[in-house]
């Protein structure tokens, strides 16, 4: 049941316990258990909504960030990690194994606001070697869900 | 002016068009219906299956396979009918290739019945074995299932029929429309009824991967049932391969020598694309077949708990991707229900009797839809039901 239950939820957190149960063949009782532990273990750490961001009125920008960085001696990527990640612009920062070494995804109300952040934030950041920054310009799918393009169902109405 | 009327063949003129016709027209003329219609997977084809396809274009050359078949996907066969069934077919002479699970059911009928013989189908049931058995000039007889039974045959309702004219009973599980399946058990007893007769089975199982909770039973594994069964099956349900065209049929080495000529005038050979990406099929997609169902099972799970809900009592079917609800408590004949329910919310389910007379009373709906899609219509079945049972 646990493997289903987070497919479940990845596709869609808001379904009610009663729900999840009806669709697992499940008690609602033994859901909610099945929930509360993955909770407590950190299996599931948090719910979140997926945005189309084009439809927010307020204007954002997301950018992907390459970075170069020279390992520290004995802790390797993870004190450059730890401070990237204290920055509240950082959507998400991950390790990278290829050409550059951390990949940070990074948002800001503008364009501006990106490159101040990677000129007075990141490169400055001692062991970092080099930056390639990337700008989104538009988001077609995401966690699995189609932005704005549905997928188009080519079946017909009937079929016997 | 050629008088066609006169011209053209009784047997077919007297076939009825598909009783859904009008529901098609209605439909194509609504904007924005939701569907649950289809008898089609949603899923994509695994793409081990389509890359095979792929590479095989670029590689070789796309001419005819021998008529029963390449022999490599034969084997194939008849290694997972074993593997999954345990049912045994010799892949040289007791396995043909056909163009779907349809052209084997056509075959199966037209190597057996002569004239005024007497075919059994069980119903409700998919609409093509009657069409076929009246072409060569048999009779059909139906037998009606009943929800109490949850559509299962009965071994009282199979004697009850058989005639020292029956030639062959049809027996399609698990089923569409209703979703029944039958157990070790319930084909036990059919087979105590066929054992010391001549009656031979057409047992159509292109549902058999789609079963939730228990595995399927093939009544050819049944002691003193293989010798009288013909098996039909196919990749269109399992692995989402519907358009790909291609099922088989297994049977007897007798049986399968004349289902074998008319194959070869007919239609020579299955398509030799199709036959390539059907061996991946069978070998590598266990875990795809297995991931479609369990996503299957939740669906119908949700839909079978909905219609309680709102009133459309449902039995819990086990097979294939069908719900089969019982829509009298509204006091609507099939067709207005679902004639109705189109006009009103958009959303399009097939009146039970499209497949068969015992079917009246029920609806057929589909889950091969995405959840969201699922449970969105749902919501429209049931504001449509609570208008409908208050407010008359």
């Amino acid at each position: 049941m646990k493997k289903q239950l987070i497919a479940l939820l990845r596709q869609n957190a808001r379904l009610s316990n009663e729900q999840l149960a009806v669709m697992l063949g499940a008690t609602e009782a033994a859901v909610a258990a099945e929930i509360r532990a993955l909770e407590e273990q950190g299996v599931i750490m948090g719910y979140s909504a997926i945005v189309n961001e084009e439809k927010i009125e307020q204007e954002q920008v997301t950018a992907i960030i390459e970075l170069r960085v020279t390992p520290q001696k004995d802790c390797g990527f993870e004190e450059i990690a730890s401070i990237i990640t204290q920055y509240e612009e950082v959507e998400s920062l991950s390790l990278m194994a290829g050409a550059y070494d951390l990949a940070v995804t990074v948002k800001g109300a503008n364009v501006k606001d990106i490159a101040m952040f990677v000129s007075q934030r990141l490169a400055p950041l001692s062991g970092v070697l080099s930056t390639a920054t990337y700008f989104i310009l538009k988001t077609y799918k995401e966690k699995g869900i189609f932005i704005e393009t549905e997928e188009k169902d080519e079946r017909g109405f009937f079929c016997p | 002016m050629i008088d066609y009327e006169s011209i053209l063949s009784e047997k077919v003129k007297e076939m009825k068009p598909s009783g859904i016709r009008k529901f098609f027209d209605l439909a194509a003329n609504t904007e924005g219906v939701i569907s649950l219609g289809v008898g089609e997977p949603d899923f994509q084809t695994p793409w081990a299956v389509r890359k095979t396809a792929l590479d095989v274009l670029e590689r070789k050359r796309m001419i005819y396979s021998a008529n029963q078949g390449m022999n490599e996907l034969r084997e194939e066969i008849s290694a997972y009918l074993d593997r999954k069934y345990n049912i045994k077919y010799d892949a040289k002479g007791e396995v043909i290739v056909t163009v779907g699970g349809s052209e084997a059911i056509d075959l199966a009928i037209r190597a057996l019945v002569n004239p005024g013989d007497e075919v059994l189908i069980v119903e409700p049931c998919f609409v093509c074995y009657k069409p076929i058995v009246e072409l060569m000039h048999g009779k059909a007889i139906s037998i009606s299932t009943k929800q109490e039974n949850r559509f299962k045959l009965t071994a009282d309702e199979l004697r009850s029929h058989l005639t020292d004219r029956t030639k062959l009973l049809i027996l399609p599980y698990p089923n569409n429309p209703t979703g029944g399946i039958m157990t070790r058990e319930d084909l036990e007893a059919i087979a105590e009824v066929l054992r010391d007769t001549n009656v031979l089975v057409l047992s159509d199982e292109i549902y058999s991967e789609l079963t939730y909770g228990r595995k399927h039973c093939s009544i050819a594994e049944i002691d003193g049932m293989w010798e009288r069964t013909i098996y039909v099956s196919g990749f269109s349900k399992a692995f989402a391969m519907t358009g790909w065209r291609l099922g088989y049929v297994c049977a007897p080495q007798p049986i399968a020598v004349q289902m074998l000529k008319i194959h070869q005038y007919a239609i020579m050979c299955a398509p030799t694309m199709s036959q390539y990406a059907a061996i991946t099929a069978l070998r590598d997609c266990d875990r795809e077949v297995e991931k479609m169902t369990e996503e299957y099972n939740v669906r119908r799970r949700i839909l079978v708990d909905g219609f309680n809900r709102i009133g459309l009592t449902c039995f819990e079917p086990e097979g294939a991707f069908y719900v089969f609800p019982c829509i009298r408590s509204t006091g609507m004949t099939s067709e207005d229900f679902c004639a109705r329910l189109l006009e009103e919310e958009k959303v399009a389910v097939v009146p039970g009797n499209a497949f068969g007379e015992s079917g009246e009373g029920f609806v057929r709906v589909s889950y091969a839809y995405s959840l969201k899609h699922l449970m969105e219509a749902l919501k429209c079945i049931e504001r449509f039901v609570k208008r409908h049972t208050q407010g008359e």
